[in-house]
């Protein structure tokens, strides 16, 4: 007997599979493309030569920050050796990664988790 | 030195003959001249390398506009820098005007420049927080007053910016 396959969509993933024993059982799992962009950030990280003023200037032109956030993220980078100042869809984080390179930060994208 | 803000320019005023000399070096300081680690530094990774299609595209796409946009700030810098060229008096202190609207091209290309010495001179943390050593030492100690002075440029110009905002 010929049974049509189930699609069910669960968080972010399809699951197909056929019915009854008498097909063999495919389970397949699809990369959506929420799954493909969601988990992405974007990391500035440390570097010696760069201003601490400069790079607080850069945080709040191409994110927008405040002054306080903006200079929250330098220390942060400043004592921590890095800093995620933005997260979200993979080809904004890749903007972002391209600005922050256009002001000489040392910053790279990263997936979450 | 003396810096004065007018509401169209920055003007550096009273250089001494070794401080313009400093600053016309700024453009050819920008070049990694085949030091792999500076050019590195310039045009760093965008994701860790087992990122492999993202670092490729990067390369392909990104990396050219980098190109462009460091060379045009450049040559932003060079124009303005020819006003220190052609001095009747060579030993002669002398004026710059920066205009206000060339800002971010002078941060961008002060940073390149600071970045392509730092890395080529390998400087650790603590020679770069020594702002007191003479660069009359070595042509080591003249690279590290040369990027400390560039940096005392990029905070005077940071400091307009964020006064004309």
């Amino acid at each position: 007997m010929e049974v049509a396959p189930v699609i069910e969509f669960t968080a972010n993933k399809f699951l197909v599979t056929s019915g009854p024993v008498d097909n063999p059982v495919i389970e397949r799992e699809a990369e959506t493309a929420q799954q493909v962009d969601l988990p992405w950030q974007v990391v500035v990280h440390n570097d010696p030569v760069n201003l601490m003023t400069y790079v607080t200037m850069v945080f709040q032109k191409v994110f927008g920050f405040t002054r306080e956030k903006a200079e929250k993220h330098m220390m942060e980078v400043h004592q921590l050796g890095r800093s995620i100042v933005w997260s979200g869809l993979r080809e904004r984080a890749e903007l972002y990664v391209q600005q922050l390179h256009g002001y000489l930060l040392l910053a790279t994208i990263e997936r979450t988790g | 030195m003396e810096i004065c803000s007018s509401a169209e320019h920055l003007e550096l005023r009273d250089l001494d003959p070794f401080l313009a000399e400093l600053l016309r070096q700024i453009p050819e300081s920008t070049k990694p001249e085949g030091v792999e680690a500076a050019e590195r530094r310039l045009y760093s990774a965008p994701a860790d390398s087992s990122e492999k299609e993202i670092c490729a595209e990067w390369k392909l796409y990104v990396e050219p506009e980098l190109r462009r946009l460091f060379q045009t700030a450049m040559e932003t810098v060079n124009d303005d820098l020819a006003q220190l060229n052609g001095k009747a008096k060579p030993f002669a202190n002398c004026t710059l005007r920066v205009p206000k609207a060339h800002g971010e091209a002078w941060l961008n290309t002060l940073n390149q420049a600071r970045l392509v010495i730092a890395t080529k001179f390998n400087f650790t943390d603590g020679e770069l927080c020594d702002h007191y050593r003479s660069p009359i030492g070595s042509r080591r100690d003249l690279s590290l007053f040369q990027v400390n002075f560039y940096g005392f440029l990029q905070e005077c110009i940071l400091h307009e910016i964020e006064g004309t905002t």
